[in-house]
């Protein structure tokens, strides 16, 4: 066990990164005063096909951040937990890594490494579950011609934080879809990044999260536009139900002036269940050059739908019935691009239930 | 046998300048097999009228009464209403994303029945409304409505209508966009339900062509909040003549 050291530069609050963050249910992951622990919990869950390896190593970071924990993530450990997919590898079934038990008395940092070597063809899986205080430093790279599906499922106990970043580093033609799925925890704050390092590369960023009373959802999107001819999109769906439910969502997609031919499109969407909640979600779109295909941000939040609500109970729907089969069909879209049917079914029924929990 | 008897009704809607009235004593008796044509200018009130039968929530019932067999309609919720019986073919179908229709018709019929009906059967018993309405069975693994035609909308309204077998339908100008043939198979539909279920029927309409098919026992001219004349059949046919002049200025 040792203290973080202290020499960062500890944020306020006040700084834009983190105006909306509760610092002070952070337990100590943002100042150093966080009692770390030498737990690693990222775990295999079954046995690795051929091609594919799951070693703990010393590697560099891959990425430069101005995220201040993924600092103090680098700075205590240069061991990473690596998984590597071999080039040329076409997994047909996905990989599952999930977590060791944790604890809420001392924190985990940890760092992670998914690399995808050339036309390789991949989906991982990330089950983050269980009682943990828990920083994460996750960066992935992808090869030319690789593709990855890489799905995080924050399925936490509720007092459980989580403050992480996942950054893909996108190489030439290179394919990029992320399903980030946060349902648990008392507070996750995930910066999901992407930058494209050669042309022809494409990211697909997905979410959905449910926040109930009292939880503290962040997603902080930060797509870097800075070579030409790469595709993104971004489409987060939430739902928020309950007293001091807060979710936020920053989209920020900037266009360098080199990012001819960029293709951008983000889109937020939240539905609030209830009053005394709270969803903060901001896109932010930097365009360095005209000579680009398309890009274009929509951002909405709003309540029941009443008049969807009406056609269906007028069939003999009942209210909480109803509301439960638009909320699914809210998420749908996005659930269904998980791909994995046994997922898909456990978070609807999450999602059934935070709704019945919620009394929404 | 079923009796949708409406009394006097008076409904307002909200509107920022406060409540406005727009039904001013509805007088109306429905009862099974019989059809009710209404026909009326546009903003008389003719979807306000079956919005408050079905119990949309934007209508607030100022005075009068509607019971269902002597059951107090205006007491129930939507869904209660539909378990009543009552059923309402809207103008404007409500797109609902993310709902397939068959798992929406499903739980409809779950609902409306009791219980679950038995699997095998019902996708045969949806297949065969489907079928009959002219609609694509993959129609079913759509979302409720969504990216439908207006024809389309309006099929898939009485594919309901069918499966989910009502005592009494109020049909919005379920009429309105639909090609020629698209009307002689709706019809034909509502025909079926009148047939099979003894269905009573209230059809509003800007048009006779759809009472060629579906023949009206009654007709009612609907002006400014309520009904102003009522005849047979041939009523209607003095309406196409010569339009609703003489009841809107009175
Ligand atoms: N929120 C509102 N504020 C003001 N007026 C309203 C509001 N809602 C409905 N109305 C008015 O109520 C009147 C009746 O509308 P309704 O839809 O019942 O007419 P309708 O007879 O069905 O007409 P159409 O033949 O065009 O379908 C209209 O004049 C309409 O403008
Ligand atoms: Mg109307």
């Amino acid at each position: 066990m040792s203290l973080l050291t202290t020499n960062y530069l500890t944020p306020t609050g006040r700084e834009e990164a983190w105006r909306f963050t509760p610092l002070k249910r952070l337990r100590g992951l943002h100042d150093g005063t966080a009692e770390i622990s030498l737990r690693s919990s990222l775990i295999v869950k079954e046995l690795l096909p051929s091609g594919v390896s799951f070693v703990r190593e010393e590697l560099p970071p891959l990425a430069t951040s101005d995220d201040i924990i993924i600092e103090r993530i680098r700075g205590n450990s240069p061991e990473v937990a690596h998984l590597s997919i071999s080039a040329n590898t076409e997994l047909e079934a996905p990989i599952h890594l999930g977590r060791l038990t944790g604890a809420l008395d001392s924190a985990e940092l940890s760092r992670v490494r998914i690399s995808l070597g050339a036309h390789a063809v991949a989906t991982v899986v990330v089950e983050n579950t269980g009682d943990t205080i828990l920083a994460e430093d996750l960066e992935i790279s992808l090869a030319p011609g690789s593709s990855l599906t890489f799905i995080t499922l924050q399925e936490f106990e509720s007092k459980s934080v989580y403050a992480a970043r996942h950054h893909a580093v996108i190489d030439r033609d290179a394919v990029f879809k992320s399903v980030t799925v946060t349902v648990g925890g008392d507070v996750v704050r995930i910066l999901p990044t992407v930058e494209f390092i050669a042309p022809g590369g494409s990211a697909e960023l997905l979410g959905v999260y449910f926040a109930t009373a009292g939880q503290f959802f962040e997603h902080r999107m930060h797509v870097d536009h800075a070579v030409p001819k790469a595709k993104s999109r971004v489409n987060f769906k939430g739902a928020l139900s309950g007293r001091d439910a807060h979710t936020v969502w920053i989209g920020d997609v900037l266009i360098r002036a080199v990012a001819e031919g960029t293709d951008t499109y983000e889109l937020n969407r939240n539905l609030l269940l209830s009053d005394g909640a709270r969803a903060d979600s901001v896109p932010n779109l930097e365009i360095e050059t005209g000579e680009i295909v398309g890009a274009g941000h929509a951002s909405t939040t709003g309540r029941f739908d009443d008049e969807q609500l009406f056609y269906l109970m007028s069939r003999g729907i009942a209210l909480e019935d109803a509301r439960r089969l638009v909320v699914r069909g809210f998420f749908n879209e996005i659930v269904i691009e998980i791909g994995i049917e046994a997922i898909q079914e456990r978070l609807m029924n999450r999602i059934d239930f935070e709704l019945e929990r919620a009394g929404a | 046998m079923s009796t949708l008897e409406i009394r006097n009704l008076h409904v307002s809607v909200n509107t920022e300048n406060g409540a406005v009235e727009i039904l001013k004593g509805v007088d109306l008796t429905i009862k099974s097999g019989e059809t009710h044509a209404i026909m009326g200018p546009n903003g008389s009130g003719k979807s306000t009228l079956a919005y408050s039968i079905a119990g949309h929530p934007k209508y607030a019932i100022v005075e009068g009464s509607v019971t269902l067999d002597g059951a107090d309609v205006l007491e129930m919720t939507v869904d209660e209403r539909a378990r009543a019986g009552l059923f309402l073919a809207m103008q404007y179908p409500v797109e609902v994303p993310g709902v397939s229709v068959s798992n929406f018709l499903r739980t409809a019929a779950t609902a409306l029945r009791g219980e679950a009906p038995k699997l095998r059967t019902w996708v045969a018993e949806v297949k065969e409304a489907m079928e009959s309405l002219n609609m694509d069975p993959a129609f079913a693994s759509r979302n409720v409505n969504e990216g439908f035609s207006g024809g389309e909308k309006k099929r898939h309204e009485i594919v309901q209508l069918e499966l989910l077998r009502p005592k009494i339908a109020i049909l919005d100008e379920t009429d309105s966009g639909l090609d020629v043939d698209a009307l002689r198979i709706v019809s034909e539909g509502v025909n079926r339900a009148k047939e099979n279920n003894n269905l009573g029927v209230l059809l509003i309409t800007h048009y006779t062509r759809i009472l060629k098919y579906i023949k009206p026992d009654f007709v009612h001219v609907f002006a400014n909040g309520h009904i102003v004349e009522e005849g047979g059949a041939d009523l209607a046919d003095k309406l196409e003549a010569n339009g609703y002049a003489d009841y809107v200025s009175k």
